[in-house]
């Protein structure tokens, strides 16, 4: 040994670590949300872009100032949120609203409750309620595809608090057109995308694809999207049962709409998810009936984002009765 | 019964033995100090029964067993008691220890004394023997061993389980110790066997020694061991967890707050059995072990027996020294060791390994929010909720942690190695957990 020792750490076991970050885990989720991303462009052109950055832009901004207090920039949640919050607004929305819904959802969803890992709704989809409580008509425009990669709706560009002009062509969406019009779309559509609606739920497969990429590497737990869908196809296929004129096939439930968007990436957000395994499924059941129970008996076409905001709320009560049972405390672990 | 079987729960931390497995274990030579503190492990600490400047013999007796839960010391070299006094314990503080200076000419050749006819000793005998030998588990948490052959009146030991898990990583010496002597350990399972009147022994290792089960299995068909049988457990941490090991091999879960004893279960290390069977073949009280030296700040990795009370300076020394990276040295396995803050803190009975590492391995990651990702209760083997308990503890509400059952955890820290956001949560909880014991004192 050198005639001088070596300086020491001491820190107490463990000593090791496995090699996953909360930040790596934050990118994975991005990486995924990338190839829909391009579908979204592909499909609605710029203004899809403009949007998703004005989206991130507010909530890296509102998390930058809220930082000051917090250091908490880096760990890639404020991206990710504006990214998930851009992806289920309508293509059509002018990007002032984008920016502050993705304001308003970071700041009074996350920071007020002590920034990451301490809220209780999902910040996206609390953004994505508070415009579409505020500006209703906006967010339920339905501009069609564009026309090329470089389209931009007249309606993006809009200025602050003016009336926008949503001279966009529009159409309704799937559901749209089953709640109010009675009239199914075609499953190649849904699974493609090549369908109206929130420009990043719209392409099924992508979503699906990556939802197992992100169940196979855990970054997501598989239980929670495996409870809504099957809750929602064996609720929904009863009803299909009991009158297939009346109530939608649950193929079309499920691949229309922002439900797989829901269920893959906002449902699984971990911070407002249960911990527990079985509060996991319980957590899942309850937004797949409640998702079914306001698209066939509610008054709006969509039901997923209040589903998982409202399944949010009941978190801590899933928790307390579902603590995991301890080793050595009767019955069996298995 | 079902092998490959393994308990729910728990983590895989790379192995990291490949350094060392290969090494055949080599015995460190003399040097010139020994440091035995009188507290070796749980229990009471021994009772000095030498005088300063007295000659001793390798292998004579220089401390007492202090009470019950206690185990003699002896002299690990021939040489002088050259003093009695607080030195530096491995775990940071100040404790009584004796020091022996070995005498440079003697030969420290053992004296060997006939061997114990372990068959005509009663089980209250082979206890004290076991004591009085000072054997401890050698696992690492160096519980004495006799107390665990001491079961209550009306308790019946039905099955001795050997630990031979080895689930830390980079510990090669009950690895080793399987291969090299394995007869001994055969042998050593018997005398324990039948003097606590288990009809059956099982030992139970790791996949990743499968030479070592080979080798296991080839001699007791040799030796015609018909109570002895090998079962290979899944590569996984921590399934040398008494606990995890016993539920593991025979899907037994022992209730909170009891022993394996409760449930007719002992489980004893492959090295406690083979310090067990030296004693009684050779009459060799517990002087020496078998550390791991290894890491990747040792620039030659090594299997030694060591003589207790050496210090791990000296062990480093014959390992060829430190790479200049190192930064953290361990004494025990990376789960669950001890970090060491001094060169000069001794070997002790528990002490399986001494583990360098340079930054690479020490730099802890950034803290960053809980995201309740879960992976903690999954890791769990006790099937808690580390995350719940490290917020509570961190918020100083220790009394709501033992609602979540902090006190079932033991510490094996596979919820912090899950963690991704970098939170120490098994360290959180120990620190929950003094404080529960501090107030359950002070309402006494």
């Amino acid at each position: 040994m050198k005639s001088k020792d070596p300086k020491l750490v001491v820190q107490t076991a463990p000593f090791l670590v496995q090699g996953l970050t909360t930040p790596q885990a934050m990118l994975d989720v991005i990486y995924v949300l990338i190839p829909i991303t391009i579908a979204s462009i592909w499909f609605f052109g710029i203004s899809a872009l403009l949007i998703l950055l004005a989206c991130i832009a507010g909530a890296v901004l509102t998390e930058w100032i809220f930082s000051s207090i917090r250091k908490s920039l880096w760990d890639g949640s404020a991206i990710l949120t504006g990214l998930l919050l851009g992806l289920t607004l309508p293509p059509s929305l002018p990007l002032w609203m984008a920016f502050v819904g993705s304001i308003v959802g970071v700041g009074l969803g996350k920071m007020m409750w002590g920034g990451l890992g301490n809220n209780l709704f999902n910040p996206a989809l609390l953004g994505r309620a508070f415009l579409l409580a505020n500006f209703p008509i906006a967010m339920t425009t339905w501009a069609t595809h564009s026309t090329g990669l470089f389209n931009v709706y007249p309606s993006t560009l809009a200025m602050p608090f003016m009336q926008s002009n949503v001279d966009a062509v529009t159409s309704a969406t799937p559901l749209g057109l089953m709640k109010f019009q009675h009239q199914d779309s075609a499953f190649t559509d849904l699974l493609l995308g090549s369908t109206t609606g929130s420009f990043g739920e719209t392409c099924g497969l992508l979503i699906i694809l990556g939802g197992i990429y992100l169940i196979l590497r855990r970054s997501i737990d598989w239980r929670i999207p495996a409870a809504i869908l099957s809750t929602v196809v064996i609720f929904s296929g009863l009803l299909f049962l009991f009158d297939s004129a009346r109530y939608p096939s649950p193929l079309f439930t499920v691949f229309s709409g922002g439900l797989l968007f829901g269920t893959f990436f906002m449902a699984t957000d971990p911070v407002t998810s249960p911990l527990t395994p079985k509060g996991a499924w319980l957590f899942g059941i309850g937004i797949g009936l409640l998702v079914v129970l306001i698209r066939v008996f509610g008054g709006f076409p969509e039901g997923t984002m209040y589903a998982i905001l409202l399944m949010n709320a009941t978190v801590p009560l899933i928790e307390r009765y579902t603590q995991p049972r301890a080793f050595g405390h009767g019955g069996s672990t298995k | 019964m079902n092998f490959h079987r393994s308990f729910a729960h728990g983590v895989h931390p790379e192995g990291h033995t490949e350094q060392t497995e290969h090494l055949p274990i080599q015995r460190l030579p003399f040097v010139k100090r020994y440091i035995l503190p009188l507290g070796q492990h749980l229990g009471a600490p021994a009772k000095p029964t030498i005088k300063i400047g007295e000659r001793v013999q390798r292998g004579q007796q220089i401390a007492e067993a202090g009470a019950f839960v206690s185990t003699t010391l002896h002299s690990p070299v021939t040489g002088w008691v050259r003093a009695v006094e607080p030195r530096r314990h491995p775990n940071g503080k100040l404790q009584a220890a004796i020091e022996i200076e070995a005498d440079p000419y003697a030969t420290q050749r053992l004296e060997t004394k006939p061997s114990i006819d372990w068959k005509a000793l009663s089980s209250n005998e082979f206890i004290t023997h076991v004591q009085k030998a000072g054997i401890v588990g050698m696992g690492g948490a160096a519980f004495p061993s006799h107390v665990k052959y001491a079961v209550p009146d009306g308790m019946h030991i039905k099955h001795l389980i050997i630990n031979g898990a080895e689930c830390e990583p980079y510990l090669t010496n009950d690895h080793r110790l399987m291969l090299e002597r394995p007869d001994t350990l055969l042998q050593g399972i018997e005398i324990v066997r039948q003097k606590i009147g288990a009809e059956q022994a099982t030992i139970g290792v790791e996949l990743n020694k499968a030479d070592a089960i080979a080798l296991l299995q080839k001699h007791i068909k040799q030796g015609n061991y018909e109570h002895i049988q090998v079962a290979p457990l899944r590569v996984k941490y921590p399934q040398g967890a008494e606990k995890m090991l016993i539920k593991s091999l025979f899907d037994i879960e022992i209730p909170a707050g009891q022993l394996p004893r409760d449930v007719g279960i002992t489980v004893n290390n492959v090295g406690t059995i083979i310090a067990i069977a030296d004693y009684f073949n050779i009459g060799m009280p517990l002087l020496e072990r078998i550390v791991t030296v290894s890491g990747p700040g040792v620039e030659q990795p090594a299997n030694l027996i060591v003589p207790l009370g050496t210090p791990v300076r000296e062990l480093l020394k014959f390992c060829g020294g430190l790479k200049d990276t190192t930064c953290e040295v361990i004494m025990g396995g990376p789960m669950m060791g001890l970090p060491i803050a001094s060169f000069d803190v001794p070997i002790l009975k528990g002490s399986s390994g001494i583990l360098a590492f340079t930054a690479a391995e020490t730099s802890k990651p950034k803290e960053y929010s809980c995201i309740r990702c879960g992976r903690c209760l999954e890791a769990c083997p006790h099937f808690l909720n580390p995350s719940r308990l490290a917020r509570l503890s961190k918020a100083g509400w220790y009394t709501d942690m033992t609602q979540f059952k902090a006190m079932d955890c033991v510490e094996c820290g596979a919820c912090t190695f899950s963690c991704p956001s970098g939170i120490p949560i098994v360290q959180l909880i120990k620190v929950g957990k003094m404080e529960i014991r501090k107030a359950s004192a002070a309402s006494k």
